[in-house]
């Protein structure tokens, strides 16, 4: 076994994998060193997510080798890759949030004692405590779940990953929810991890973060590696140029003109969670309006209260200089606003249902006689949609869930794309998607600011947040603390008013 | 579809053994007799698979469909109400408490289970009450109503007793053909209709579905009326059928079997799921056990027991051939990953 010392600690071989209709993997080659942080990246639906679940003993490959510290192994099982010391940080959140973290992270694993075997739960705690320390999270370990915002909840799916004793943490998208100061604090977890001997991949479509964490990366097209680049050789273009096999042209530019004519106005709005603040503000005809601020903010919470899915406590909302109500999500769509929720798994999709179903979902009254659904319009629509964002997809009639993350968010847009909007509300609509597709989108939202629409993105990618916007609103503890025109906007002024500076 | 043919070919077998045992199965009147029950049944069970789809469940069916019986029987006889009128007023009442469940489950927030136990619970005391525990009947007329339970299609285009004998054997039974066009409405509304893609997408992710615009706690109402509308329609046939209404036990735990007839017939507790054929097969698995009890031969006493091994062991498998299939499939790999490999160890 000596003379495979040196050949790293991982050896993924040949591997290739199916799924009803397609290949997903196909003799795909992957090497990880001890210690060593490794970038993969690809387009949506290329096969990043099935070739770690294929690492992380979830998937079975139909063909391939894989070598562990130079002993081959068979990992047929979540479990049995635990044992071989890999564990897995996913790119939808799993945890159950009606419990607290110490329960979430140590979930089936508890420590116990004495004779009845009973939860120690004074040594649950304080582990807890220890491992969230590793993190740099400081809250009680008694906090339930469902009180963290999603950035905190990834935070425990990480801290989860690392207390089952990891030798590889693999991540899919752990940034993708994450703000620029969360994903700092991660990447500086992950050096430190790295310094203790951990390996970790990792993969991301923030191609910028890749520049600065990354030892290596690993890029794959439609199943195949494309490509391995070195820590010199990784640059934006030359990884966007291996994903997509020819260069792109670069950012959308600015073309839609916003009029100064108001269309959706928020005044002294109070929303349940932050009950001592007022919240005002205008997005006029034709504008794009980017809420910034820190996870957590209370940008979530806003966009709800604006869409009728909680009561805000007070103020107004404005359609059109008439003052409307906004009771629950109907009668926001009646009047023409519409949320793109954050949280695909959770309101954005059901999951089980079909491609067709879910974007047809909220628009259904359209294709209606007699409300007996007319299925051919519907069909034909999701499959204008489809196109339209170019999800990558086998059939409209296959399950939303068999689709990579990126494609169900791509099914998200789409849902409520199709709708055609007078305001729009954007809840980090581009989470988990390639930067190509990214574009696309980009270049949708532009096409619907030209034909009028109001839009409001909230984001927490500062590439976005500067780059898509007529103007800036920042977020800070519940209340609108800045307004940034196009000319004022910078990362330092964003960061700034995010964190609360004056 | 897949679960579909499964069930069918479930029920075949069940049929299939019990002729082979005992060829007086597969007689005429017994068919009938059957389907007739399974119609009574099956029009409670497509209600009951409303609520569960929306992933709640209704308790009160058979309440429900005991005191509608009784009341009807006795506003029809006792109270010489106009059969124009009396029936409307049942429906109308059954239609009333299901429309009380569902509000008071989306907007007081009350679980569906508690909500309609309370509801087994007060429609059995309410009948027993109404009727101060009196046996309800419609006597011996009334034949035109009772035709509804006891007629037969289309032995009743003959003028009586000139019918071929072939026909008067195979005639379907009045319960069942209504069955057939309350699962046809049903179908429709499930399948076809906007409100059936709300009620499935509900039952998968409640939230999704409100995020979707889809006014949900409008359509939980539905489907909690949809559930005791059959349960009351089902009542006044099967107090048609036996002429006989005792309030303390008439639809005792048929809340039980219509949950039955949805368990077998492939909709998912956990809502989000369910098929409206499934669901009339998986009641017709559940009578032709029944009947299948009787004609064999063992002991009436066994027969809960026997039911519901049955439905465990038809459940269960299911089940067991998902994970058999996945096994194996994780067997062949590792045969190809040995064939392919250099000497393989697992580790760990
Ligand atoms: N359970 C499944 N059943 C069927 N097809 C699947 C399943 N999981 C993934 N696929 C398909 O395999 C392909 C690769 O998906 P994968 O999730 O690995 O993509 P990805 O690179 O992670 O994309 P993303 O960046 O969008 O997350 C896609 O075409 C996807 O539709
Ligand atoms: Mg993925």
């Amino acid at each position: 076994m000596t003379e495979n010392q040196a050949a790293g600690l991982l050896e993924m071989r040949g591997i290739t994998k199916y799924f009803p209709g397609i290949k997903a993997l196909d003799q795909v080659d992957f090497d990880l060193e001890r210690g060593e942080i490794q970038a993969v990246i690809g387009e949506n639906g290329a096969g990043k997510s099935t070739l770690m679940k294929v690492l992380g003993g979830i998937h079975l490959p139909e063909m391939g080798t894989i070598r562990l510290d130079g002993r081959e192994v068979v990992i047929d099982s979540v479990q049995t890759a635990n044992k071989l010391g890999i564990s897995f940080v996913h790119q939808e959140l799993n945890l159950s949030d009606n419990l607290d973290i110490a329960t979430n992270l140590f979930l089936g694993r508890e420590p116990r004692d004495g004779f009845l075997q009973l939860i120690d739960r004074k040594k649950l705690y304080r582990d807890t405590e220890e491992v969230l320390q590793r993190i740099d999270l400081h809250c009680s370990p008694r906090l339930l779940v469902r009180d963290l915002t999603i950035g905190g909840q990834q935070m425990i799916e990480i801290a989860k990953a690392l207390s089952i004793a990891a030798k590889i943490l693999i991540m899919d998208e752990p940034t993708s929810s994450l703000s620029c100061s969360e994903s700092e604090r991660l990447f500086r977890v992950i050096r430190e991890l790295r310094s203790q001997g951990v390996s970790i991949i990792y993969i991301s479509h923030r191609l910028g973060e890749v520049k600065e964490v990354a030892d290596r990366a690993t890029v794959l097209r439609d199943g195949r590696v494309s490509g391995h680049l070195a820590k010199e050789e990784i640059s934006q273009e030359r990884l966007v140029k291996l994903m997509v096999g020819r260069d792109i042209e670069k950012f959308y530019h600015h073309e839609h003109e916003a009029s100064r004519k108001p269309v959706f106005e928020v005044r002294d709005l109070v929303v349940p969670e932050h009950p001592k603040e007022r919240i005002s503000f205008t997005i006029h005809e034709g504008e794009i309006v980017v809420l910034a601020g820190l996870v957590g903010a209370g940008r979530t919470e806003l966009a709800h209260a604006l869409f009728g899915i909680v009561k805000p406590l007070g103020g107004q909302i404005l359609l059109d200089e008439r003052p409307i109500r906004i009771g629950s999500p109907q009668d926001a769509m009646r009047a023409g606003i519409i949320l793109v929720p954050e949280d695909r798994k959770l309101h954005g999709l059901i999951m089980e249902m079909s491609v067709e179903a879910n974007i047809t979902l909220a628009s259904l009254d359209r294709y209606q006689k007699m409300k007996v659904i007319r299925l051919d319009a519907a069909r034909a629509v999701a499959r204008e949609m489809v196109g339209k964002l170019d999800v990558r997809l086998r059939s409209i009639d296959q399950q939303v869930e068999s689709l990579s993350g990126g494609n169900q968010q791509k099914v998200v847009l789409a849902k409520w794309l199709c709708l055609n909007p007078r305001v729009l509300l954007l809840d980090e609509p581009t989470r988990g998607i390639d930067v190509v597709a990214k574009e696309e989108i980009y270049r949708l939202m532009e096409r619907l600011a030209s034909q009028g629409v109001a839009i409001l993105a909230i984001s927490s990618e500062m590439q976005e947040v500067l780059g898509i916007g007529d103007r800036i609103l920042v977020m800070h503890e519940g209340r609108i603390c800045g307004e940034l025109t196009k000319e004022q906007s910078s990362e330092e002024a964003v960061v700034h008013l995010a964190t609360g500076g004056k | 579809m897949k679960r579909i043919a499964g069930i069918a070919v479930l029920l075949v077998v069940v049929m299939l053994i019990t002729t082979l045992i005992d060829t007086t199965f597969i007689k005429g009147y017994n068919i009938m007799n059957i389907m007739r029950w399974s119609g009574l049944f099956g029009i409670l069970s497509l209600g009951e698979a409303f609520p569960i789809m929306t992933g709640g469940i209704d308790l009160s069916v058979g309440s429900i469909a005991g005191l509608v019986g009784a009341l009807s029987a006795n506003l029809i006889r006792m109270r010489e109400m106009p059969i124009a009128l009396a029936l409307p007023i049942c429906l109308a009442l059954s239609v009333l408490m299901g429309f009380l469940h569902g509000l008071l489950v989306t907007k007081i927030r009350m679980q569906p289970f508690v909500v309609t136990l309370c509801g087994l619970f007060i429609y059995r005391g309410m009948a027993r009450f109404l009727m101060q525990d009196v046996t309800q009947g419609y006597g011996n007329a009334f034949l035109g109503l009772k035709f509804l339970a006891h007629g037969k299609v289309p032995l009743a285009f003959w003028p009586a007793g000139h019918a071929p004998k072939f026909i008067a054997t195979w005639s379907l039974p009045m319960p069942f053909i209504i069955l057939v066009l309350v699962g046809i409405i049903l179908a429709v509304f499930l399948n076809r209709m906007v409100y059936g893609r709300y009620i499935l997408a509900l039952g998968r992710n409640e939230q999704a579905a409100r995020f979707s615009g889809i006014n949900t706690n409008r359509m939980t109402i539905v489907a909690y009326m949809i559930s005791s509308t059959c349960a009351g329609l089902a009542g006044i046939l099967f107090s048609l059928d036996l002429n006989t209404v005792q309030p303390s036990t008439a639809g005792n735990m048929y809340e039980l079997y219509a949950i039955a007839g949805c368990v077998v017939g492939g909709v998912s507790l956990k809502g989000g799921e369910g098929n409206i054929l499934g669901v009339i097969i998986g009641t017709a698995i559940v009578r032709v056990l029944y009947n299948a009890i009787n004609i064999l031969g063992i002991a009436t006493t066994l027969e809960f027991a026997v039911v519901g091994l049955v439905i465990l062991v038809g459940v269960g498998a299911d089940e067991v051939i998902k994970s058999f299939t996945a096994r194996r499939r994780i067997a062949e790999v590792r045969g190809v990953q040995a064939k392919g490999g250099v000497g393989t160890s697992t580790a760990a």
